[in-house]
């Protein structure tokens, strides 16, 4: 029997979640079913056979023109410089020297028009792969991935979200929203010290019970959601930590640089070697409209270290075969350069970097004009990009999911991959 | 025709008078302009554009001629040789350069790789033997304006360097950076003297967007050597959107205190330069989401005495020699000169 929702809203996802986070501090490690979500020996198998998904949100709306398509010289171009890459004939700006050097692994797609300018409406377009209407709501690309590619004895979220936000699952249901991490393990993981074991195996006993006998009777799928993170919160807590990243070496955390975005790439290497299947880190803040060189030199210095040290480290260890890396915004800046200095919202003519898994390195797909105002081949949106996310990780996109027993397609049927930019 | 109020009662020479100001002449510049100034002889102002070149103006025929050459980024900071034989620029592919001013066709004489990324400021000593800049290498450095070589590095930043400025006794520099910080050098050797706090002049994570904003844009000494004078902007509510108003901070120059801010109500925007009038008085150039100001502040007052609307933001600004003439560079692509006195009928 389908559960009815009561509440779709992000709000209410989140507030939940918040809710479950404050009671996990009353919880306890000790359920009798919990030894079945926590084998740490499935690890290796799942790195390899596991498809992976991993987006950089550089959220606000990274300029092309000071990252993947630079135009030096032109009346739009600014005062940055175009650098060569590790791929002959393939430049960048000169603000991202590290990110350069690991292009053999990454494609670039230049000629993204998703003719929206609206922040809400873009990332709601770039993550769901939908144009956002009243009538609908999609999932988000991590609620797809988690469904479609997370093995389904598989002890840990396969939505996760740095550092937090809501991504949300819609018809998909709670268990594929996103759980939110800010680099540090979620709050409240332990067991509260004076709180003995046998005593909080009791109280858990209890809650399971009473929960049972609830669920008979009055099951929603907000009773589905409490028990589904309840259970959740029992897994974290015997893998709390694969979300430390102060686990790491000392000397590994220096090679992703002081930054929080270096801690955050960090730690998303960590979440995917130990098999979660979707993160999403997110970077802030890209919405120059004043002084975008400035800004961009200051966020793209973080971003240079900390993301090429991430790519190098997937090739290394043998990670970007079954890890897509996105990095994506939720439009680009206007080639026109305003009054303040700053660029503004701009949807006609952008960039979408990609790498690893399913996707051909080192491809450029795409072009703008001389002055970067206008896609003059293989133009593409967020459709055709949603599509070609699924396809690059083994999901056939044309699919559907089955939602109470109605199809519903995985992606916009109106759009296909961009073919040539897979491996 | 002049008002004889508006001149000076020794020489009979026009005088300086702030509430005269008015556009005297504007010229359209290929692209959008982000500095100028004028040359110690007052013949000329130089502009540098988007197009990553500059442009010499001669004032009284109102022809330009273009310098075209090393620059491969936008030219912030200009200065001369104060026989105004040589023009340096500084740009944001961190390169100076030298330039014969008055040539037909100008070459460059000298160009170095000053600093990595952006030189943000160059300052030329009093006596031209030395040219100061800086940038976001969080470098000071010191050349021999002769023959191109560095003097002296000068660390001590611990961000971005924004402006430099000799001392008039040539003795002193002082640079400031993002942070608020002024620092004060010892040219002679190199030492750090001790520091001006102009904290309110910095936004860390400003208005928690996520970004440093702010930063000392614009320092002047006043002519009796009492105060110096840091502009900036303040009120950072949202740096993304240009949402902050300028802040002028007053140093007493012999305790290194802050003994005034020149604040400006109801205008948005940035102190991007900042003069110091013969006769005492201070003048900003400030641009932003309110448009293009020249604000006139005396050193007893917190508030502007005058102020002037531009037809478009400022971008940057100068002083002419002769105390009467300001130039302007503006996003709308013109140079403008104001005069300080009164209109002609």
């Amino acid at each position: 029997m389908l559960c009815k929702y009561s509440c779709r809203s992000d709000e209410h996802v989140l507030a939940r979640r918040q809710f479950l986070g404050q009671m996990m501090a009353g919880s306890a490690a000790a359920l009798g079913g919990l030894s079945l979500f926590a084998q740490p020996g499935s690890t290796a198998q799942l790195n390899k056979d596991q498809k992976r998904i991993v987006v950089f949100n550089m959220h606000g709306g990274l300029s092309q023109l000071e990252s993947w398509d630079p135009k030096p010289g032109t009346n739009t171009g600014g005062p940055f410089r175009a650098i060569p890459t590790s791929v002959p004939g393939v430049h960048i700006c000169e603000l991202l020297p590290m990110t350069a050097q690991q292009m053999h692994h990454l494609s670039i797609v230049r000629s993204v028009n998703t003719a929206e300018n609206d922040h809400g409406k873009g990332a709601y377009m770039m993550l769901t792969g939908r144009r956002q209407t009243p009538a609908s709501n999609f999932p988000v690309l991590g609620a797809v991935a988690a469904k479609a590619l997370t093995p389904s004895d598989s002890p840990l979220p396969g939505h996760i979200m740095i550092p937090g936000g809501s991504g949300h699952s819609a018809y998909l249901g709670p268990k594929y929203s996103s759980v939110s991490l800010n680099g540090n393990p979620p709050p409240n993981i332990e067991r509260l010290s004076n709180v003995e074991l046998q005593a909080d195996f009791a109280r858990q006993e209890i809650r399971r019970k009473l929960n049972e006998r609830f669920s008979s009777q009055r099951r929603s799928a907000l009773t589905d959601a409490y028990t589904y993170s309840f259970e959740q919160a029992q897994q974290l807590m015997e893998r709390k930590d694969i979300f430390d990243v102060s686990k790491e070496p000392a000397s590994e955390q220096e090679r992703y640089g002081a930054s929080e975005l270096g801690k955050h790439c960090l730690l998303a290497r960590r979440l995917l070697e130990n098999g979660i299947t979707f993160v999403q880190v997110s970077h802030s803040n890209y919405d120059t409209h004043n002084e975008n060189f400035d800004f961009h030199l200051e966020q793209l210095g973080e971003v240079d270290r900390a993301f090429s040290t991430f790519v190098a480290d997937l090739a290394e260890r043998g990670m970007l075969e079954s890890t897509l890396i996105i990095m994506l915004s939720e439009f680009g800046r206007t080639p026109n350069i305003n009054v303040y200095y700053g660029r503004d919202h701009w949807g006609t003519a952008w960039s979408v970097l990609l790498g690893g898994c399913g996707i051909q390195p080192g491809a450029v797909i795409g072009k703008t004009n001389e002055n970067g105002t206008a896609v003059v081949d293989r133009q593409v949106d967020h459709g055709h990009l949603f599509h070609t996310y699924l396809k690059a990780v083994g999901v056939d996109s044309s699919g559907s999911f089955d939602i109470g027993g109605r199809d519903v397609p995985l992606a916009d049927p109106a759009y296909s991959p961009i073919q040539e930019l897979l491996a | 025709m002049m008002n004889d109020a508006a001149a000076d009662a020794a020489t009979g020479e026009p005088k300086a008078d702030p509430a005269q100001t008015h556009v005297a002449v504007q010229w359209e510049t290929p692209s959008p302009l982000v500095s100028c100034r004028f040359d110690p002889t007052g013949k000329y102002v130089v502009v540098g554009g988007e197009d990553y070149t500059l442009q010499r103006w001669d004032l009284a025929s109102g022809t330009a001629v273009s310098f075209k050459g090393p620059h491969d980024s936008w030219i912030r900071s200009l200065g001369f040789s104060p026989d105004g034989q040589t023009l340096y620029s500084g740009g944001y592919d961190g390169r100076l350069v030298w330039w014969p001013l008055a040539a037909e066709a100008p070459e460059p004489i000298r160009a170095v790789q000053a600093h990595d990324s952006w030189l943000r400021s160059l300052s030329v000593s009093p006596d031209g033997s030395k040219i100061a800049t800086c940038g976001n290498d969080r470098l000071v450095k010191v050349w021999n304006a002769a023959d191109g070589s560095l003097i002296r590095e000068l660390t001590g930043h611990e961000h971005y360097v924004y402006t430099t400025l000799f001392h008039p006794n040539g003795e002193i520099l002082l640079s400031g950076d993002l942070k608020g910080v002024v620092k004060q050098w010892n040219v002679a050797d190199g030492g750090h003297a001790r520091d001006f706090a102009a904290a309110p002049l910095y936004f860390a994570n400003g208005a928690g967007q996520g970004v440093d904003y702010g930063g000392v844009r614009a320092l002047s000494i006043s002519p009796d050597g009492k105060s110096l004078a840091a502009g900036g902007l303040h009120k950072a509510t949202n740096p993304l959107g240009a949402v902050n108003e300028p802040l002028v901070i007053l140093f007493n120059w012999e305790k290194g205190e802050v003994v005034r801010s020149h604040v400006t109500e109801g205008v948005n925007g940035m102190s991007w330069r900042l003069v110091h009038h013969p006769d005492g008085y201070l003048i900003s150039g400030t641009g932003g989401s309110s448009g293009g100001w020249i604000m006139f502040f005396k050193p007893d007052q917190d508030r502007e005495f005058f102020r002037f609307q531009m037809p478009n933001t400022v971008r940057d600004m100068d002083l002419h020699p002769d105390g009467i003439q300001i130039a302007t560079a503006h996003y709308d692509r013109h140079v403008r000169i104001s005069r300080m006195i009164p209109k002609p009928a």
